[in-house]
């Protein structure tokens, strides 16, 4: 958890949490504070509204349902001004932030769960991510779309979803899937001062993941992998809490003596193929894990790029684990069975170490 | 045989479909005037107030195209511009192709939208996109693009006869192509899930679908002048892939161009791509190539138009570029492949 | 009826609705030769557009569609760029990336121009926001026609308009007075339950006007007051212009079926061909603004034709110029995708 003056802070009370595990949490070093990933987004949502007052939040379900939700009154009673509670009008409040970011203000607007987006599709991928574009470069659209997306638990078919892949298929428009407290907080602020459309995916289970995050401010580039762990066997890609299905499987495999890298490209627009390159160039392995459906997830596009670009560094074929081509069912075995986990990686990276 | 253009094959497919079906009915913005290109042209007059004009509210449109399918008809609504699916996305993602899903089997969606995209004549971002990746990310969907008026008739048939929803891609640049059709009510009927080989070779495989085919074919032309010998396959179903079609031929020619005109980063090409290599491991001779347009939004200009789109050079190119790849022996093979 | 506007400006209003009739018109003849896609012309709605957008400041936004030319010569934004944009050259005002369907220019007050139907609703009501929220005394304005009204968008956008209160106007240019639609194969028409489109507004208690939109006093007065309101947080307006169809626009493309405009149509009915007698004689409201200036003095018979000649002087020059002018070069394609 984080310092008890950094919780305070935020006003989350460490009850809150869910995984009673990250009470246990060691103190950070000096300069660093242990936060949740959502207190990393508050910290960063914090940080953009107090940094520039043209930011402004529209909508307030950024902690979806969790207990987390908390850290928005927070926010709310700091910046009362400067939050917006909009109809259920998606269509609506998404094109007003768009209105609104051509005409001075840098709005974060929240569709809240990702399957949603699906209602303003068209404001998102024909007007926000084109403007810049069709305009020939006369009018800018700075703002920040934020989901929570992903297999949630108990979701079912319409409130599971991973668009990103769609999304990364959409020429015009950024796209931050961050797997840490320091990692969102940071690409935020980059994204919040972006003169571009940035969609930011988070995923509720990984609101309770606890990490050290500078108390310095920190901006993180866009486009910048990151290896969140080393490795020489095998190459293992995911995305937002993939990355920590990846970490599991690193251990896991660990265990076995096989020695897993694991990399986190953080953005998908832009993208840092060269990282996952030069990783494929010394494990000649390569699994990708992905919560997105597998057919034209973002599993496919990264698989085609490194079998394009690594073909004489492969030394076997690359593997995606992702969910399944079904929609996402309610009951939990089926939903266990049809979403990525540490195992399915394990397994696969078993399978290419024969 | 007919010989029929594409945008009359598909007239000729809802004309029987309607004939036979009571339930078939056709919906969309000006469908009794024929759409903007004439599709439709003249079914009114057959089929009256089975010929549906709908309000411009794409979302209820699609919403209402799923109750109805739910409710014994078999729709079939026209969505003018693909580009305008976007408006009613939710409906098609979220009800239409899950809904059998979600009620294990109970409720069935006999839908077919039709939407006609692509870049052609200049007509700029909100009306010139190919995005059929998009839904062949979407679970319980079925997306069919045909190339050949042969192929636009008998893939919109098995369509409107599928209980599923299904998707049919149509290309604005294909409508005046011509083509021969057999005649009656099911000899032109195409299987979904099936792709076809539009010109056999062994030296290099190159996929394709809808307008695109067409540029392949000329880049084959091309290659053969040189004693290149290219095998074109016509994937024409999108999802369900032929991928076993896919691999036979990978199989024999070890090399794989795939050509789309879709945008490259996140489009189809990915995903065949991602599942030959892994499938095709050991034949692969070269890498395979993807072509596909750059990662920008549908130009205006007519020049900045075809710099967006790919063209028969940049599948010769492709193919030239695996061709060069030395072919080598046979990669290790991990047991799990041969598995 | 007139405004209550000093002379000099009524002729300027007069000079400015005669350049946006030769530009379209100039532009439906130059489609004859050369292929610049479907487009929309705003022949019929001058009277309409230009008191209305008369009566905006600098820092004012508007939101436009498909058929924007009118809209913004009206503001200042140069024919010669605009008809370059729609050849698609490199002196267009978007620099060939944008079409007739997207012609914007940011410096005169059009960020951007959508060609989805409905779309930029909720995008003006966004500037609206943002005014309010930065403190400006601006004002967006959103400018549809009457077939944005069958979007969901309308009603989520005028929702939150209302709740926010803010700074908008709505403009509804409902120019399917007299169309035929498609019934009789021609251009649809709006396809609404509403009988009254101010219906669709008096629930969320925004004041709405119905207009003749060949009227300029009418346009003049409703719109002074809806700017009125707007600066000083009154909240958002509806006005609602109603215009006959020009003839020109019932066929799917723009055509010159009444002939090209006359200015001595105005004092002269004699020259007027019987066909088109009740749209040049009644419904033009651009004749009808000329004729209430003739009757009051403000201009003569020889100053009318003057300022017409110099407008279509100038649209000759300005299609010269953007056939002259060069094309992008084909990397063009490749710049903005992002800022």
């Amino acid at each position: 958890m984080s310092s008890p003056e950094t919780s305070a802070a935020l006003g989350a009370d460490p009850s809150d949490a869910s995984d009673p595990s990250v009470m246990s949490d060691p103190p950070a070093r000096a300069g660093w504070s242990r936060l949740s990933y959502a207190e990393g987004m508050a910290l960063g949502l914090r940080e953009a509204l107090a940094s520039d007052p043209t930011v402004r939040l529209m909508g307030q379900y950024f902690f979806g349902l969790t207990p987390w939700r908390r850290l928005t009154v927070d926010i709310r009673e700091r910046f009362p001004d400067r939050v917006w509670d909009p109809p259920i009008a998606e269509i609506g409040y998404v094109g007003t932030g768009i209105g609104a970011a051509i005409s001075g203000l840098r709005p974060i607007v929240d569709v809240a769960t990702a399957s949603f987006i699906f209602q303003p599709f068209s404001q998102v991928v024909n007007e926000a991510a084109n403007i810049h574009y069709m305009t020939g470069g006369q009018t800018r659209v700075p703002m920040v779309i934020h989901v929570n997306h992903g297999i949630r638990g108990g979701g079912a078919a319409q409130h599971s979803h991973s668009p990103q892949a769609m999304l990364w298929n959409t020429p015009g428009i950024k796209i931050m899937t961050p797997s840490s407290a320091r990692d969102v907080r940071g690409l935020l602020r980059t994204a919040v001062e972006d003169d571009n459309p940035v969609f930011w995916a988070d995923h509720a289970k990984l609101f309770d993941y606890v990490d050290d995050v500078p108390d310095a401010e920190e901006r993180i580039p866009f486009g910048v992998a990151e290896i969140k762990r080393a490795g020489t066997d095998v190459t293992i890609v995911g995305t937002s809490l993939m990355v920590r299905r990846a970490l599991e499987a690193a251990e896991i495999l660990a265990a076995d003596g096989i020695s897993a890298e694991v990399v986190d490209p953080r953005t998908l627009v832009p993208f840092d193929t060269e990282t996952i390159l030069e990783s494929v160039g010394r494990t000649g392995r390569l699994v990708i894990v992905d919560e997105c459906h597998q057919s034209c997830g973002v599993g496919a596009e990264i698989a085609a790029r490194v079998a394009e670009h690594a073909f004489d560094a492969l030394r076997a074929p690359i593997r995606r684990i992702a969910t399944a081509d079904v929609p996402i069912p309610f009951g939990r075995p089926m939903e266990e069975l049809v979403e990525p986990s540490a195992a399915k990686v394990v397994t696969a990276v078993r399978s290419l170490l024969g | 045989m007919s010989t029929l253009r594409y945008i009359d094959a598909i007239r000729t497919a809802l004309d029987i479909e309607l004939r036979r079906d009571p339930s078939v009915v056709a919906l969309g913005e000006d469908v009794t005037y024929g759409g903007p290109f004439g599709a439709t042209k003249g079914l009114a007059d057959t089929y009256g107030t089975r010929i549906k004009d709908t309000p411009i509210s794409e979302a209820t449109v699609m919403g209402l195209t799923v109750g109805a399918a739910l409710s014994g008809l078999r729709p079939v609504m026209e969505v003018m511009y693909i580009d305008f699916i976007t408006l009613a996305m939710d409906q098609l993602v979220n009800h239409g192709a899950k809904l059998r899903y979600m009620t294990d089997g109970l409720l069935q969606v006999p839908m077919v939208i039709r939407a006609q995209g692509g870049a052609r004549g200049s007509m700029g971002a909100h009306h010139s996109q190919s995005l059929e990746a998009w839904f062949a990310h979407v679970p319980g969907l079925t997306v069919v693009a045909p190339s050949t008026p042969a192929d636009a008739q008998g893939l919109l048939q098995s369509a409107i006869r599928s209980d599923d929803p299904v998707l049919y891609l149509e290309h604005r640049g294909l409508y005046w192509q011509k083509g021969e059709v057999p005649d009656g009510d099911d000899a032109a009927l195409v299987p979904i899930g099936r792709a076809i080989v539009r010109r056999a070779g062994s030296d290099v495989t190159i996929a394709s679908w809808s307008h695109m085919m067409g540029a392949a074919l000329a880049a084959a032309d091309q290659l053969a002048a040189d004693g290149i010998e290219a095998e074109v396959i016509d994937l024409r179903s999108l999802l369900p892939l032929d991928l076993d079609a896919l691999l036979g031929s990978v199989g024999r020619t070890g090399r794989l161009v795939i050509a789309h005109e879709a945008v490259t980063q996140g489009g189809l090409g990915a995903e065949i791509a991602a599942q030959v290599q892994e499938r095709a491991w050991a034949e692969l001779a070269a890498p395979i190539a993807r072509v596909g347009a750059p990662f920008v939004p549908p130009p205006f200009a007519p020049e900045l138009e075809r710099a967006f789109v790919p063209d028969v050079d940049a599948i010769v190119a492709a193919a030239r570029r695996v061709l060069d790849t030395p072919s080598r022996a046979a990669r290790p093979s991990p047991q799990s492949v041969e598995a | 009826m007139l405004p209550d506007l000093p002379g000099e400006e009524l002729v300027a209003q007069l000079r400015t609705m005669l350049r946006i009739r030769r530009f379209e018109e100039a532009l439906i003849r130059l489609a004859a030769d050369h292929d610049i896609g479907h487009f929309h012309v705003y022949v019929g709605q001058e009277a309409t557009g230009v008191p209305a957008l008369a009566l905006l400041g600098d820092g004012d936004v508007a939101y436009t569609t498909h058929r924007n030319h009118g809209h913004l010569i009206a503001r200042g934004v140069s024919p010669a760029g605009m008809v370059a944009e729609i050849l698609g050259k490199a002196t267009g005002i978007n620099r060939g990336k944008g079409g007739t369907l997207h012609l914007a220019s940011a410096a005169h007050g059009f960020p951007t121009t959508s060609s989805s139907v409905g779309g930029p609703l909720p995008i003006a009501v966004g500037s609206a926001f943002a005014f309010q929220e930065l403190g400006l005394d601006r004002v967006s304005v959103a400018l549809f026609g009457d077939g944005a009204l069958e979007e969901g968008a309308w009603h989520e956008s005028i929702n939150i308009a209302a709740m926010r209160k803010a700074p908008i106007i709505f403009l509804c240019e409902n120019n399917s007075l007299e169309a035929l639609g498609q019934k009789a194969n021609e251009y649809p028409s709006s396809t609404l339950a509403a009988v009254r489109l101010t219906d669709l507004v008096d629930p969320f208690g925004v004041p709405a006007v119905p207009i003749d939109g060949t009227d300029t006093r009418a346009v003049h007065e409703a719109m002074a007051e809806a700017v009125q309101r707007a600066r000083t947080g009154g909240g958002p307006s509806f006005i609602e212009a109603r215009t006959v169809r020009w003839p020109g626009n019932r066929p799917l493309w723009p055509q010159l079926l009444t002939g090209e405009t006359d200015v001595t149509f105005a004092w002269d009915p004699s020259g007027i061909p019987a066909e088109h007698e009740r749209w040049w004689s009644q419904q033009d409201g651009l004749l009808r603004f000329l004729r209430e200036l003739l009757d009051a003095g403000h201009v003569t018979r020889e100053q009318a034709i003057a300022i017409d000649t110099e407008a279509r002087d100038e649209m000759a020059a300005a299609v010269t110029f953007a056939l002259e002018s060069p094309y992008p070069e084909a990397e063009e394609a490749f710049e903005h995708v992002f800022a």
